[in-house]
């Protein structure tokens, strides 16, 4: 390494990636009342400030090395062994970066909020300083504790600026995620303390625990009390029931970040957590949780073929995709772990993408219903090419980014579940069904409501926020690589872990899964 | 025998307590805030003592052991003295209000504070007897302060009656340990349960005094007072029963168990374990269908007395290490618990002023009009529910380690279960009165409400500093909280 990238390397610059957000929301709130105007600047300014770290952060981040870069500790309550540990591999940075990415777009996408404007301005930057530090933490009581920042500003942006039922979605959400986080803080103490047992003293510290081996019927108990928080986040089937209603009522900002980024701390926690701390009981429960996201995927499509409400459909459609990635997760392979990660991104692209979309006609005509349109191809073509082009992203056609995802996961899944990859890849078709069908109910054919006639196309600043979305969309669906190089490294040493802690073996191509590896190899 | 180094703060305390009446003598009505005045003084003047024995360290005996000043007794000590102080600032401006028996009142507020400062030393049975009636009896006239009130002179009447039951059954209680073991220190207690351990009426004994404890930090089934009480008697009051008398209780609870009765652990373990459970899910369910706000934060401060509880429970199974770190865990839990519930007091004291109503209903769309109260509040009620990084996470996190100081045990797991659905169920009610206040539109006619005072701010300032500093750094009420664990060594 040499001396400037070392340097580089003790700039604490996941500190920084996670304070600028707050800074900026306490900026925000200080600005005086009579200077309203200056508020969405300011936000804006520092998150893409905070999109520049994180891009120096990509720049400098190592690519094919395993473990944890730009880390950082400071003890915080030594008698716990609590310290403020953070730290990025290939997974949380793509987390971060995807973070990053979308929290300008969506505060760009509110100016549509007129009321108490600093206040939502100051909360969805303390939001996005708390979902930072979830991917960023590395100690488990850190984590747990951005874990819960994260649910405050999230609970007031849907209950203010949301929907007609916002303060019953609101309520809903934060009991739902509250009873998840209580779960899991008995988890996190009783994992600590079980760890003091064998250290002799109490760790947090999530690369000391690594260390620690846990009894079978504890990785039950602990993978448990995980995954139940983790599922609801994500949600897993069925766990999903707050998140339709979550999604239809936060304001269209809100509703980016819920399907893009908040979804994905579920996921993220799953993979981070429960299959490195508790390698024996994932192998043991892959059943389990590979039926829960093949329901999930085929129930969410189902159910979003059927809705009437657009924001609804999409709502379902984000329970579909998030099954993928579960099934991805738990196929433990290197395929189909990869195949998750990178489905976390394209959802987050994807589905954040339609939420502005659908928010942008909500504006227009102040209905969601999906009646309410038709033709609107002949009078808004821009917005019927762009809501086209991120729904084939969304059903996985290639050259797009949703193809590199499903694919994965369903290669991947096909080589340890094969039965599950088939009853999958039908989600594939579904999603092809509900997405085009709301397609050619809205935008094709005549106009059939006078009331649509007169609508404008997009203007300038829609195109823009759409612009960097779209661009993404086909990067990553024409040249994934850079994305899978960074994960492949974090991807392999969670699965050497399990190989190492478990008998499970991970199939490989060409190799028959129960034959001897020295044998079957050529 | 009299070590007066020792006993300053309480001398300092009964010097104030003088000042503060010839005060409300001398002075004309309009300047009666100056007796409140004296009293901080006299409270931040006992506390240096406190330091300058914690300077010199050490534990100090009196009487035969009855009276001990050590790291424990001094912490707590000065969380009563700050508590006092916080009361009292949050006091004067609601006394400004209707202005009579002004001096009175501070009198009555530091002679209770007094009683718990003696209580925190009080190591024989008597010594602890006298220094609860202490607390007490100031409290009862306090709840019944505002004379004319109806609601006031209920809250009075039922506080003394269910306090006086409290005081017979738990001098019956003493009275069974002392006529079982022969001994009423508490040292000499603990030497001689061993030998009668087994007798029924030891058993009893100690089982009445939880229960005439039980009462005193209204612990389920022992309860029904407190919501009535607080929402009778005036806020600041009610303030300082939720904090001051219900924190005298469990120190009493403390020192009692943890020494005199450090051998009937298997008595009093599971007897706590279900009064723990019981308090917490009964007080945090009833505080749901709550429409006042101070009926709210009575019920909330029921089940806050079932998680201090909750590290007591394990007592029984656990040895050395974990036993300490259970009396750590109540005792921090307290600590922080004292802060953030004064907070929260303060904020509804300055916003039931502004909007001139208690019900959640009336405060409706506050952070329109009145957003600094609004935020305040909503930081003190997140800190109740645990939400980090304020204070409340640490105080919730201390006591679910406790509880699962041995993460195999069924009954420790099983208590922790439920302390964390109980946690997501107080939340929804914290969480009820900041929807009123953040989300439900604004009145058409906004209240016209008095000004925030300065003392009420100051109250509020202090306590908002503490509930985030703590949050961010535990260790500033953890590092009290650790110097007096030494209390459960046998």
């Amino acid at each position: 390494m040499d001396a400037p990238l070392r340097a580089a390397m003790d700039f604490p610059i996941l500190s920084v990636i996670v304070l600028l957000p707050a800074v900026g929301g306490l900026m925000v709130l200080a600005l005086p009342r009579r200077r309203g105007e200056l508020v969405l600047p300011v936000a804006l300014a520092l998150s893409l400030i905070t999109l520049g770290a994180a891009c120096w952060l990509l720049a400098s981040f190592e690519t094919g090395v395993a473990g944890f870069q730009f880390e950082e500790q400071v003890i915080w309550y030594e008698p716990w062994g609590v310290s403020y540990h953070l730290g990025v591999d290939g997974i949380s940075l793509l987390m971060v970066l995807l973070t990053a990415f979308l929290f300008p777009i969506a505060l760009l996408a509110s100016t549509s909020i007129t009321t108490r404007v600093r206040g939502y301005f100051a909360s969805m930057l303390f939001l996005e300083a708390g979902i930072l530090g979830v991917f960023v933490a590395l100690d488990l009581l850190v984590f747990f504790a951005f874990w819960e920042v994260m649910l405050v500003p999230m609970y007031f942006i849907i209950g203010i600026w949301g929907g007609e039922r916002r303060i019953y979605a609101a309520l809903k959400f934060f009991l739902f995620t509250a009873l998840g986080s209580a779960l899991m803080l008995a988890g996190i103490l009783a994992l600590a303390l079980t760890a003091g047992d064998q250290l002799g003293r109490p760790t947090f510290d999530f690369v000391e625990l690594l260390g620690v081996d846990l009894g079978r019927a504890a990785q039950f108990w602990l993978f448990g009390a995980f995954a139940l928080s983790f599922g609801i986040k994500v949600p897993v089937f069925p766990l999903h029931t707050w998140l339709p209603d979550a999604h239809v009522e936060a304001p269209t900002a809100g509703s980016v970040i819920l399907a893009g980024v908040l979804l994905k701390m579920g996921a993220y926690g799953l993979i981070r957590f429960n299959l490195t701390l508790f390698p024996e009981a994932t192998v043991d429960l892959v059943p389990l949780l590979a039926v829960l996201a093949v329901i999930g995927i085929i129930y969410g499509a189902v159910v979003a073929t059927v809705q009437k409400d657009i924001k609804r459909l999409v709502a379902y459609s984000s329970v579909s995709h998030l099954g993928f990635v579960v099934l991805g997760i738990f196929a433990l392979t290197s395929q189909g772990l990869q195949g998750g990660v990178i489905q976390m991104v394209n959802h987050g692209l994807t589905t954040g993408a339609l939420f502005l979309l659908v928010g942008m006609i909500y504006e227009r005509r102040h209905t969601r219903q999906i009646a309410d349109y038709g033709g609107l191809a002949t009078v808004m073509p821009l917005f019927a090419g762009a809501f086209l082009f991120v729904s084939l992203a969304s059903i996985g056609l290639p050259p797009l980014n949703g193809f590199v995802g499903e694919f994965l996961v369903l290669l991947g899944s096909y080589l340890s579940l094969p039965g599950y990859a088939v009853a999958a890849s039908l989600g594939v078709v579904l999603a092809a069904v509900y997405l085009l069908w709301a397609y050619q109910r809205m935008f094709t054919g005549p106009i059939t409501v006078e009331a649509n006639r007169g609508l404008a196309d997009l203007g300038f600043r829609e195109v823009a926020l759409l612009a960097p979305i779209v661009a993404l969309v086909l990067f990553l669906g024409i040249f994934p690589k850079p994305a899978l190089d960074r994960v492949e490294p974090a991807v392999q040493g969670i699965l050497d872990r399990i190989e190492m802690t478990t008998d499970y073996q991970v199939p490989q191509f060409g190799i028959e899964a129960d034959l001897p590896e020295a044998e079957a190899r050529p | 025998m009299f070590d007066y180094h020792a006993l300053l703060p309480e001398f300092i305390l009964g010097a104030t307590l003088l000042v503060v009446l010839g005060v409300d003598l001398l002075v004309a009505p309009r300047r009666r805030w100056l007796a409140g005045a004296a009293g901080i003084v006299g409270l931040l003047a006992a506390g240096v003592p406190l330091l300058t024995l914690a300077g010199v360290g050490g534990t100090r005996e009196m009487f035969a052991g009855s009276y001990v000043v050590d790291d424990f007794a001094l912490v707590v000590k000065g969380l009563f003295l700050v508590a006092g102080a916080i009361v009292l600032l949050a006091s004067m401006s609601y006394l400004r209000g209707d202005r009579y028996y002004e001096g009175e009142y501070y009198f009555l507020i530091l002679a209770s504070i007094a009683g718990a400062v003696v209580m925190a030393s009080a190591r024989d049975l008597i010594t602890m007897f006298i220094g609860l009636e202490l607390v007490s009896a100031p409290a009862f006239l306090l709840a019944g302060w505002r004379k004319g009130d109806l609601r006031s002179n209920e809250a009075s009447l039922k506080f003394f009656l269910i306090g006086v039951l409290s005081s017979a059954v738990l001098l019956f209680g003493m009275s069974l340990v002392y006529g079982t073991t022969g001994e009423s220190t508490f040292t000499r207690i603990a030497g001689a349960t061993a030998a009668v351990s087994g007798e029924s009426a030891f058993v009893l004994g100690v089982l009445f005094t939880l229960v005439g404890f039980g009462f005193k930090i209204a612990a389920v089934p022992f309860h029904f007072w407190a919501p009535d009480t607080y929402q009778g008697a005036p806020l600041p009051v009610a303030a300082y029963l939720s904090v001051g008398s219900k924190g005298a209780g469990v120190v009493g609870l403390l020192t009692i168990c943890y020494s005199a009765f450090a051998g009937a652990r298997d008595v009093w373990g599971p007897a706590l374990w279900v009064l723990a459970a019981l308090t917490m899910t009964v007080g945090n369910l009833t505080a749901l269908r709550q429409s006042n706000v101070v009926r709210l934060l009575g019920y909330s401060s029921v089940a806050h007395a079932g998680f201090i509880l909750v590290p007591f429970a394990m007592a029984a199974a656990f040895e050395g290490p974990a036993l300490e770190e259970a009396f750590f865990g109540s005792l921090t839990y307290l600590l922080v618990y004292a802060f953030m519930n004064l907070g929260a007091f303060a904020a509804v004291i300055a916003i039931a002023e502004r909007t001139g109503s208690r019900e959640i209903d009336d405060w409706a769309g506050l952070a329109r009009y009145s957003p600094t109260l609004a935020t305040l509040l909503g930081v003190f009620f997140f800190s109740l529910a645990g939400i980090p990084p304020l204070a409340g996470w640490f105080a919730k996190f201390v006591m679910f380690k406790a509880v699962l100081g041995d993460p195999g045990n069924a009954w420790g797991v099983s208590l922790a279960v439920i302390a964390a659905v109980n946690a997501v169920i107080a939340l929804f009610f914290y969480a009820r009165v900041l929807k009123a206040a953040f989300m439900d539109p604004a009145p058409e006619s906004l209240p016209e409400g008095a000004p925030l005072s300065r003392p009420l701010a100051a109250a509020l300032v202090i306590t908002l500093a503490v509930t985030l500093a703590a949050g961010f750094y535990p260790q500033l009420l953890a590092f009290f909280g650790e110097a007096a664990r030494g209390l459960a060594l046998p």
